[in-house]
């Protein structure tokens, strides 16, 4: 008997918990303008996020589903991808639409029961938010086919979660990534909770990385609380895709700190230690610690920049909550490039009754 | 001019289609250099090459996800499903992403792909080889439905479901592939995908039918014909959207309709057809409609497929019960 594989995971941690960087960090680690744009960003998604949860709450808002927690993982994402690249967002990755352009009163329509959040003006041929879990995996897959099939130099990045690596569909785009040599990077955001499953239910694999290898993917486990390590690792690989080098997996380690949605409780699984933990991690903390101790950010930077923040947020807010309901008719309208007869008729039925026509 | 069989028109539909429009391209499970399994694909690969004629690892799902993925950037895939019963594991990408994608964007992303699979029964064929899932899907907002049942309606129709920007179910009857030839000109010609074709003219009752049991049901207007009853004889091949005003037209004139299908009769289309007959013909009709359709059980293995098949006899059994009707 001889071995005829061998495989490993590497994990890529550059900014720990204290916000100490490590020695063998990437050269945009000393460039403070890179490093202040990240936490920015971050802050920003995060004072949105926490205005969203708000709007939730006082039901000016349908359900939401928050990113709290994974702000290093979506900027980084946003920030290592090109315009022309695709992104296949699973349905919180708001950190990464911010940057490629979508705004965020697009993101409040969406959950705020409009289509036309849908229609953002991020990149035109990026896919809205994906709701049914893993299929974007797939969707990303295809795309990245067709660019390689036109020999256009573009990438697809999709984003999972942990529950999500245990659908067909996150294999099967694995699998035919690897299969058609394809200019593919499949993130898993592992947040550790599938709403009330915990990651050590999903799988018996050590990490979600190496559901990669079968595949014949490049895998990589990333610490996704650290914007650097996400950062170096977004733009390796995607720039690997780009050039031909073939996808890969990155798992980017991560906690939920919010509830999976506003919908849901996590007090009734998940122990209050263990949250406690994990704001230990938490991504902006180690960040801003590093900002600090390079002395150029400290509390006055830190409350002008909030102010600012949330004033922009508040123009979102009033701009989505100014919109104006869809005509009733829109739920047709879009349904083929041209309306079928039967369609039409259904169509006239909805105008004849809003009309006051109920006979 | 040569004579092809309708497999054939199948065949020349995405040839002529692949020269005309360098985005589409043909994906599935042996497609490639196999030409695929009944042979729909065959030359493709030849013709067009591994860029356009492409193998896909043996997953339906990873077929079905794939194709919305490069239809949404732009490319026009025409995916085969090799067979009906393994066409399952599709419906999600189809149901949850390509028959909403032009809709919940608004318009921004849309989805112009084709699904092919051969449908029904009556070859003899393993398990899970048989189905006939039309309604499945007819049920699904956003999607068009197709069965043709000639050659030349194979390539119009096919043409224009390639050609249809957003995402068509092409279901080919695989018990006709071979059945007859005819002259089909290569012509890019395209039929519309929103009316049915009154294959036979008659006025004392109204058949409809499509894909393979066109052929039961001119069976039996030919023998109804030789006993003095005469009956029109419409080929639905659009299953969605329905063109009913062929069909309320027809009833119009004959006062009797009899829905011939091989797919299981509970919320079957023949229950739409019945449905809509009701709602807006029923001062027309001088009989109940009948159903003459599988039973609402899998299509048996094949010693006994052929008893679950509507037959001619069955056919003119149900004419006859209308009939009684004055």
């Amino acid at each position: 008997m001889h071995t005829v594989a061998r495989f490993h995971i590497d994990y890529v941690r550059y900014l720990d918990e204290d916000g100490q960087l490590a020695a063998d960090a990437p050269a945009f680690a000393a460039d403070n303008a890179v490093l202040l744009d990240l936490y920015r960003r971050m802050n920003f998604l995060r004072c949105f996020d926490s205005k969203a949860v708000a709007l939730q709450r006082t039901g000016k808002l349908g359900t939401y589903a928050s990113c709290l927690g994974h702000e290093a993982a979506h900027v980084a994402i946003g920030l290592a991808m090109r315009q022309e690249d695709v992104f296949c967002p699973m349905y919180r990755e708001y950190g990464t639409q911010f940057v490629r352009g979508v705004k965020p009163r697009e993101v409040l329509m969406y959950w705020g029961g409009d289509e036309r959040g849908n229609d953002f003006s991020g990149p035109r041929h990026d896919l809205p938010w994906c709701v049914p879990i893993a299929t974007q995996c797939l969707h990303a897959a295809g795309a990245a086919l067709a660019f390689k099939l036109r020999h256009e130099p573009r990438v697809a990045v999709s984003v999972v979660g942990d529950g999500g690596t245990s659908k067909t569909d996150f294999y099967a785009a694995v699998n035919s990534a690897g299969a058609f040599r394809l200019p593919y990077v499949g993130v898993i955001v592992n947040n550790q909770w599938a709403i009330s499953v915990p990651r050590s239910a999903q799988t018996g694999a050590e990490t979600l990385a190496q559901k990669g290898i079968a595949g014949g993917l490049h895998c990589i486990q990333v610490d996704g609380n650290d914007p650097i390590a996400m950062l170096a690792v977004m733009r390796d690989t995607i720039e690997r895709a780009r050039t031909g080098g073939g996808g890969t997996v990155v798992e980017a380690v991560t906690y939920r700190l919010s509830d999976h949605t506003t919908a849901d409780d996590a007090r009734r699984y998940r122990p209050e230690e263990e949250v406690k933990q994990a704001w230990a991690r938490e991504p902006l903390k180690r960040l801003r610690a590093l900002l600090e101790a390079r002395g150029i950010w400290d509390q006055a930077r830190e409350d002008a920049f909030k102010l600012e923040a949330n004033a922009e947020v508040d123009v979102e807010v009033n701009a989505y909550l100014e919109t104006r309901t869809q005509p009733v008719t829109s739920m047709f309208d879009f349904m083929f490039a041209e309306l079928p007869h039967d369609l039409r008729e259904q169509r006239e039925e909805v105008v004849r009754w809003e009309a006051g026509h109920h006979g | 001019m040569a004579e092809i069989t309708l497999i054939e028109a199948v065949t020349q539909a995405m040839a002529y289609e692949m020269r005309r429009d360098p985005s589409v391209i043909v994906l599935g499970e042996d497609v490639g250099v196999n030409g695929g399994v009944f042979r729909a694909t065959a030359g493709l690969h030849a013709q067009f090459g591994s860029e356009r004629v492409l193998d896909t690892p043996l997953d339906e799902t990873t077929i079905a996800g794939l194709a919305v993925g490069m239809a949404f950037q732009g490319m026009k895939p025409i995916a085969e499903s090799q067979f009906d019963g393994f066409i399952y594991p599709m419906m999600d990408h189809i149901i949850c992403h390509a028959a909403r994608m032009r809709s919940r964007t608004r318009g921004r992303l849309h989805c112009p792909m084709v699904l092919r699979a051969p449908c029904g029964g009556g070859i003899r064929a393993p398990e899970h080889h048989s189905e006939a899932p039309e309604a499945l899907f007819a049920h699904i907002p956003g999607l068009r439905v197709v069965i043709p049942s000639s050659p030349a309606r194979a390539y119009g129709l096919l043409l224009a479901a390639i050609r249809d920007p957003d995402p068509v179910i092409f279901f080919e009857p695989k018990r006709i592939y071979r059945q007859y030839k005819e002259e089909v000109p290569d012509d890019g010609e395209a039929l519309p995908l929103d009316v049915c074709f009154v294959l036979r003219d008659g006025h004392d009752v109204t058949l409809v039918t499509w894909g393979a049991h066109v052929k039961e049901t001119l069976e039996a207007a030919e023998q109804l014909a030789e006993r003095g009853v005469s009956a029109e004889v419409i080929d639905l091949a659009t299953i969605k959207p329905i063109d009913f005003d062929t069909i309320r037209e027809s009833v119009k004139k004959t006062g009797r309709c009899v829905i011939v299908h091989e797919a299981a009769r509970t919320a079957g289309i023949g229950a739409e057809i019945a449905a809509q007959l009701a709602e807006k013909s029923m001062f027309d009709l001088v009989a109940p409609v009948e159903r003459v359709t599988g039973y609402d059980v899998p299509i048996p293995l094949f010693r006994l497929e052929m008893k679950y098949l509507p037959s001619v006899e069955r056919i003119i059994a149900a004419v006859d019960r209308t009939l009684a009707y004055r």
